[in-house]
C-alpha cells in the first residue's frame, strides 16, 4: 500500500520549502519530494559566496521560513536549519516521473518505482531543473557540464563555455582570471545579456582575455576538443573543459503529462493558473519559476499560501496590507479587489495583465485623487512617469502660448507617454479636468510592461503617434488633416550612426525625431562635413520635396533613433490643410538655408558638432564642457565637487579628449535615456524634475550602473575618510585644508571592507544655485549645457 | 556659455572699477585741502577707508573660493571683480597717498600693495595666454596617462636594443632610468632638460648607428624612431610643466605678499590712529 499524504510537494527550492514549512507548521501530513540529495538545488548550484538579493524589497515575506538578502551559503544554511526544527517531512533522491489521478487521489511515481499517492498535489520544480542539453554529438562527454560552482577551482585550463547569456558571461569572465577561456556565441553579438554583463563580456574580448566565436554553432565535441560550425566553414577548440549555459525552459513534456495544459507552444510559454495557484487540474497547484515568479521572495510566499489555499482557507495575497494603504485616499472606502476589478475595467490597457501581474505593477504606481483644475505635470518638468486615468478626466494643454488650446482625455485614457519615450522634458502642462482618480507609473515599470505585454505597447505607439506629431508639429493640426499622414506613417528605428537617408537620394519621405538625435552632414571638399544638429521632436527630410530635389544633406542617428516617417505626399497634404503648420515648415525651412550656409563657410564648427556628438552629447540633456583656453588646471572644479558630496568627487577634470579646445571631462552627461538605469536592482536611479539623474541611499553597490555607463562617469566608492576639523587644520596644520581630500583620501584609504555604493554627479541637487563645479570655476572654462544650446549657431560661430 | 573673466557679465565690473576711480579722481581735482593732498584730509581718509576695504575684500578671495556650494555669485564674478577692483585700487591707494611717499611703515604698506597687485597683474596674462598654449601643445588626444605612455616606450626600446650592440643597450638603459622631468622651479620653468638622458641616447645612438649594416641597421632605425617619438613626447610634457609652472608660478608671490600687506596694513592703521 502506498504512503499517503495530504499534501505532496515536488521540488524542495524556495517554493517548496516554504509550503513544506508551512504544512509542518499547519500539522497536515506532507512530503516534499528532492530529485537530489541537498535543498533547493538552484540556489546550491549558484557561484559560492555568491550575494543574493531579497527583490522586491517592498513585497513583505510571508513564509515559515526565514529568507534575508545574504549570501548563498548563509541562506542554505538558514532553510536546513529550520527545515529541520519545523518537522519538515523532505524524501531527497526522490525524483518524480509521472503524476497521475485527480483531487484526492493524486499518484506520484517515483524513478525508485515507489509511488506516494496524495490528496493534493504543489508543483515547484522551477525551470533550473530541465537546463538545456548540449545536443551535438558527443556533448555527453565528462568534460561538459552545466553549471559552475567556483571558478577559482580551475587553473590554467582551456575551457570553453557556450552561451551567450548573464550565466555564460559571468562565468566565461570570473574563469578569465586563471584559465584560458572562448566563448561560443551562436549570434554575432550578446543582445541578450544585461548590459552591464555584455560591457563586461566586450571589454574582455577587446582586451584579449576571452577569446570569442561568433556566429559558432557547437557541431561535435570529443574529448579535449569542440569543433564549431562557423561563417566560414569549421573551428577547431581545444578545451579541457567545456561548460554549457544554454538556460532553462519548461519542463513542458513532464508537466503536460500530468494533465496541465499550456496556453500556446512558444517554448517560453507558462501553464495558465487560477489567483489561487490551481492549474486546470483540480488539485494540482503550481507555483515558483514555473508559475512566472521567478524570484525568491515570491516564490516563498507562494509556498505559503498555496497550502492556506488547500486547507480551503482565502487568504489575502501578502501585498494586500501595502494596497490597502496604497488605495487608503481613494473616497468610497473600498475594497482591495474592488479597486483592482475598477482598474482593469476602467483602464484598457491595464487588461491584458494577469491578476498577479497587476497587482505587482500597483506595488510601484501612485495613486493620485487630484481636484477640478489641479495641475498634474508641468511643461518642462523632468519627470517621465506615466499617467492612466481610472476616473474622471484631464486637460492637456498642447499650446505653450495659449492654455485654451487643449485636448481632453478621460476615463481609460492615458498621458505622458511622449516624455517616456523621448527622455526629455515634458512637451505639456495637464490639468485635472474634474476630481479623478489616476494612477501614474514610474518609468521602470512602464519599460517592463511595454516589454512583457505587447499589447501595452501597440496601444501606447497609437495614441503617442497623433499625439506626437500635434506636439511637434502644431498644436492646431486637425484629426482630418492628420489622419491622411497617420494612416502610412510609421515608427522606423535607427541604431547608433546609422544612415537615415543619403545626400543625393530620392526623396522618400519625412522624419519626425520622437527618441534620440541626427546629425546632417553633406560632402563639402569631398569630405563628410557636419553641418547641423538636429534632436527630438524635430524632423529631417523636408526639403527635398519641398524644393521638389533629391536629398542635399547626409542624415545619421548620432544615437539610437525613433522616427515617425511620413509619406511626402500626404505630408505635402497636412500642410496644405493647416495654414500654421505650412507658415511654421516655410519659416523653418528658411532658417535651415540660412544656418547651412553659414555652417558652410565653417567647417571647424561643424567638425566640433561631428567631434561632441562621438563623445555622445547627442543623448546629452546636460553635459559639462571646459574651454582650455580659459582653463588654468587649478582644479577647483573637482575640490568643489568632492567638498559638496562627502569628500569624494565625482568628475574627472583631466580625463576624458579634447578637440579644437573643447574639452569633455568625465563627469555625467544626464542621458535622456541613461544607460545607468538600465539595470539597477533595488531601482535606486532617479532623474528630478529639473533633469538631475542622481543615486538614492538604496544603492546595494552591486555595480550595474558603473558597468552599464558608456562614458565611465559612475564609480564605486566606500565614502571618504574622515577629516580633522577646521580649527585642526588651520592652527595645527592636521588633515587637508578646504578642497584638499584628494592625497588625505588616498592616504587614509579604508581598507575594513566597508560596502562600497555607486557615487556619480547629481548636478548639486540638493544644493541652491546648482551646479557647483560651474559655480567654482574662477574663469569661467567649465560650464554645464545641453547639446542643443551648445549646438546654436551662435556659439558655434563664435568658435569657428 | 564660456566667457573670460574680462569680459564677464558684459564688463560688469570694469564698470564698476572705471566708476569708482573716476569719482576718486574727480574727488581728488577738486578737493584742495591745507597743505597739499594728503592722507589726513577728509578726502585722503575717505580714500584710506575704501582702500583698506578693498584690500580686505580682496583678500577674502582666498577665502570665498575655498568655500563650496554657497553663495548667490559664481566664484566667476568675485574672480572678474578681483581683477578689476584690484586694478582700481592702484590708483585709489595712490590718490589716498597724495603722493607723498617716504621711508616708514606707510609707505612699505604702499609698496607691498603695488607688489600684490603687480604680480597679480602678471597672474592674469598668465592667466589669458598659457591655457590656450598648453591645450595647443596637447594637441587633439589628452596627454593620458604619460607616465604609462612613457613607460610603453621605454619597454619598446629595451626590446629592440637587446639584439643590438652593447653600448646602444647601455645608453638605452641610460635613458630609460636617468630620464627626469619636473624638477626644480627653475627647471620646471625652463620647459628643458639639457642633460636629458632620451636625448642624448638618441643623439649618440644615431651616430653609431650609422656604421651599422645589415639587421643591426634595420633594429637601430626602429630605435631611433621610438627613441624619437620619446623625446618628442618628453619635449611637450616639459613644455607643458613649463605651462602649468608658469599658471602657478605668481601665486607664491601673491599670496605670501598679501598676508604681508595685511600685517604692515593693520600697522600703517594703528599708528596713524596713534598720532591721530
Amino acid at each position: 500500500m502506498a504512503e499517503h499524504y495530504q499534501v505532496a510537494i515536488v521540488g524542495s527550492g524556495p517554493c517548496g520549502m516554504s509550503a513544506g514549512g508551512r504544512a509542518a507548521e499547519k500539522g497536515i501530513s506532507h512530503i516534499v519530494l528532492e530529485r537530489t540529495d541537498h535543498l533547493s538545488d538552484t540556489i546550491f548550484k549558484y557561484q559560492k559566496g555568491k550575494h543574493v538579493m531579497a527583490t522586491p524589497d517592498i513585497l513583505p515575506l510571508r513564509s515559515s521560513m526565514d529568507f534575508e538578502p545574504g549570501t548563498r551559503e548563509a541562506i542554505l544554511g538558514t532553510w536546513e536549519r529550520q527545515t529541520q526544527s519545523l518537522g519538515v517531512n523532505v524524501r531527497f533522491n526522490a525524483e518524480v516521473t509521472a503524476i497521475s489521478g485527480q483531487k484526492g487521489g493524486f499518484a506520484l511515481k517515483l524513478k525508485s518505482g515507489e509511488e506516494i499517492t496524495a490528496d493534493n498535489v504543489v508543483l515547484g520544480i522551477g525551470l533550473q531543473g530541465n537546463l538545456r542539453r548540449l545536443a551535438c554529438p558527443g556533448g555527453d562527454w565528462d568534460g561538459v557540464q552545466y553549471q559552475l560552482d567556483d571558478p577559482d577551482e580551475y587553473e590554467g585550463e582551456n575551457i570553453a563555455v557556450i552561451g551567450a547569456g548573464d550565466a555564460a558571461i559571468e562565468n566565461a569572465v570570473a574563469l578569465s582570471r586563471q584559465n584560458n577561456v572562448y566563448i561560443i556565441n551562436r549570434r554575432d553579438e550578446c543582445a541578450r545579456a544585461k548590459d552591464g554583463n555584455r560591457n563586461l563580456i566586450e571589454a574582455a574580448i577587446e582586451s584579449g582575455d576571452i577569446t570569442c566565436y561568433y556566429n559558432a554553432d557547437p557541431k561535435s565535441v570529443s574529448p579535449g576538443k569542440l569543433t564549431l560550425t562557423v561563417a566560414d566553414g569549421e573551428a577547431e577548440v581545444e578545451c579541457d573543459r567545456i561548460i554549457a549555459r544554454l538556460g532553462a525552459i519548461a519542463p513542458r513534456k513532464f508537466v503536460e503529462s500530468c494533465g496541465i495544459e499550456f496556453p500556446s507552444s512558444d517554448p517560453a510559454a507558462l501553464p495558465e493558473l487560477s489567483p489561487q495557484y490551481e492549474s486546470n487540474v483540480p488539485g494540482l497547484y503550481i507555483v515558483g519559476a514555473l508559475a512566472g515568479f521567478p524570484l525568491i521572495k515570491q516564490a516563498m510566499n507562494q509556498g505559503y499560501e498555496v497550502v492556506e489555499f488547500i486547507l480551503g482557507n482565502q487568504i489575502k495575497p501578502a501585498d494586500e496590507p501595502l494596497l490597502e494603504e496604497k488605495f487608503k485616499t481613494l473616497p468610497g472606502n473600498r475594497s482591495v479587489d474592488e479597486v483592482i476589478t475598477h482598474i482593469r475595467e476602467n483602464v484598457p490597457l491595464l487588461r491584458g495583465l494577469t491578476p498577479l501581474q497587476l497587482r505587482e505593477f500597483l506595488l510601484d504606481a501612485t495613486i493620485h485623487v487630484p481636484g477640478k483644475g489641479d495641475v498634474i505635470f508641468e511643461r518642462n518638468d523632468y519627470t517621465n512617469s506615466f499617467f492612466m486615468i481610472v476616473d474622471g478626466g484631464a486637460d492637456i494643454q498642447i499650446d505653450e502660448k495659449d492654455p485654451n488650446v487643449k485636448v481632453t482625455v478621460g476615463v481609460g485614457d492615458f498621458f505622458g507617454e511622449i516624455g517616456l519615450i523621448a527622455g526629455r522634458r515634458r512637451s505639456a502642462t495637464v490639468v485635472a479636468a474634474e476630481p479623478s482618480f489616476m494612477l501614474e507609473s514610474p518609468r521602470r515599470s512602464m519599460i517592463k510592461l511595454i516589454n512583457s505585454v505587447e499589447a501595452v505597447e501597440r496601444a501606447m505607439n497609437e495614441v503617442a503617434l497623433v499625439r506626437q506629431l500635434r506636439t511637434y508639429l502644431s498644436p492646431h493640426l486637425t484629426d482630418e488633416a492628420i489622419q491622411p499622414v497617420l494612416e502610412t506613417a510609421e515608427v522606423r528605428s535607427f541604431k547608433s550612426g546609422q544612415t537615415m537617408f543619403k545626400e543625393g537620394d530620392a526623396d522618400e519621405g519625412v522624419y519626425l525625431i520622437r527618441k534620440g538625435s541626427v546629425t546632417v552632414s553633406r560632402r563639402i571638399g569631398g569630405k563628410d562635413i557636419v553641418i547641423a544638429y538636429v534632436p527630438a521632436g524635430h524632423y529631417v527630410g523636408e526639403m527635398a520635396f519641398l524644393t521638389r530635389a533629391r536629398r542635399n544633406a547626409t542624415v545619421r542617428a548620432a544615437i539610437n533613433t525613433e522616427t515617425i516617417w511620413m509619406d511626402s505626399d500626404r505630408f505635402r497634404q497636412m500642410i496644405e490643410a493647416s495654414p500654421q503648420l505650412r507658415g511654421e515648415v516655410e519659416r523653418r525651412l528658411l532658417t535651415r538655408f540660412i544656418e547651412g550656409e553659414s555652417m558652410h563657410a565653417r567647417p571647424d564648427a561643424g567638425n566640433i558638432i561631428q567631434f561632441l556628438v562621438e563623445q555622445g552629447v547627442g543623448e546629452a540633456t546636460d553635459i559639462l564642457l571646459i574651454d582650455e583656453t580659459l582653463c588654468v588646471a587649478c582644479d577647483n572644479c573637482e575640490k568643489a565637487c568632492a567638498e559638496t558630496h562627502g569628500g569624494v568627487s565625482r568628475l574627472n577634470r583631466e580625463a576624458g579628449p579634447t578637440f579644437n579646445r573643447i574639452h569633455v571631462p568625465t563627469s555625467c552627461r544626464h542621458c535622456e535615456h541613461p544607460h545607468c538605469m538600465a539595470d539597477c536592482p533595488p531601482d535606486a536611479i532617479h532623474r528630478a524634475v529639473d533633469g538631475e539623474v542622481y543615486i538614492d541611499d538604496s544603492c546595494i553597490g552591486c555595480g550595474n550602473c558603473e558597468r552599464n555607463c558608456p562614458y565611465g562617469v559612475i564609480h564605486l566608492s566606500a565614502g571618504a575618510p574622515k577629516k580633522p576639523g577646521l580649527f585642526s587644520w588651520m592652527l595645527f596644520g592636521l588633515g587637508p585644508g578646504p578642497g584638499e581630500n584628494k592625497k588625505w583620501n588616498k592616504a587614509h584609504k579604508k581598507d575594513d571592507g566597508a560596502p562600497k555604493v555607486a557615487v556619480k554627479c547629481d548636478m548639486c541637487l540638493n544644493i541652491p544655485g546648482g551646479a557647483s563645479c560651474v559655480r567654482a570655476c574662477p574663469t569661467g572654462a567649465a560650464i554645464r549645457v545641453s547639446p542643443e544650446e551648445f549646438f546654436s549657431l551662435s556659439e558655434l560661430a563664435a568658435r569657428g | 556659455m564660456h566667457t573670460s573673466i574680462l569680459v564677464f557679465r558684459n564688463f560688469r565690473y570694469l564698470k564698476i572699477a572705471v566708476g569708482l576711480v573716476l569719482v576718486a579722481i574727480v574727488a581728488y581735482v577738486i578737493h584742495s585741502p591745507l597743505g597739499g593732498p594728503n592722507g589726513g584730509s577728509w578726502l585722503g581718509y575717505t580714500l584710506g577707508t575704501l582702500g583698506a576695504l578693498l584690500i580686505v575684500w580682496l583678500a577674502w578671495f582666498g577665502v570665498r573660493k575655498r568655500r563650496y556650494g554657497v553663495g548667490k555669485l559664481l566664484l566667476e564674478d568675485w574672480a572678474s571683480g578681483h581683477v578689476y577692483l584690484g586694478l582700481s585700487l592702484l590708483i585709489i591707494a595712490t590718490l589716498h597717498s597724495g603722493f607723498q611717499f617716504g621711508i616708514n611703515v606707510h609707505t612699505l604698506a604702499y609698496a607691498l600693495m603695488v607688489l600684490v597687485i603687480a604680480s597679480g597683474a602678471y597672474g592674469l596674462y598668465a592667466y589669458l595666454r598659457y591655457p590656450g598654449l598648453r591645450s595647443l601643445n596637447r594637441g587633439e588626444g589628452a596627454l593620458g596617462d604619460v607616465w604609462a605612455l612613457v613607460a610603453g616606450m621605454s619597454r619598446d626600446c629595451y626590446e629592440i636594443a637587446r639584439d643590438l650592440p652593447d653600448e646602444v643597450y647601455k645608453l638605452v638603459e641610460d635613458a630609460d632610468k636617468n630620464t627626469a622631468l619636473g624638477g626644480s622651479v627653475w627647471r620646471q620653468l625652463s620647459g628643458r632638460d639639457p642633460n636629458c638622458a632620451s636625448t642624448r641616447a638618441l643623439r649618440e645612438i644615431r651616430k653609431k648607428a650609422e656604421s651599422y649594416t645589415d639587421r643591426d641597421a634595420d633594429a637601430a632605425r626602429r630605435l631611433v624612431r621610438v627613441l624619437a617619438r620619446k623625446v618628442e613626447l618628453l619635449g611637450r610634457i616639459r613644455k607643458d610643466i613649463q605651462y602649468k609652472a608658469l599658471l602657478d608660478i605668481w601665486l607664491y608671490f601673491h599670496v605670501p605678499l598679501t598676508v604681508a600687506l595685511l600685517g604692515v596694513l593693520a600697522i600703517h592703521i594703528i599708528t596713524v590712529f596713534l598720532y591721530w
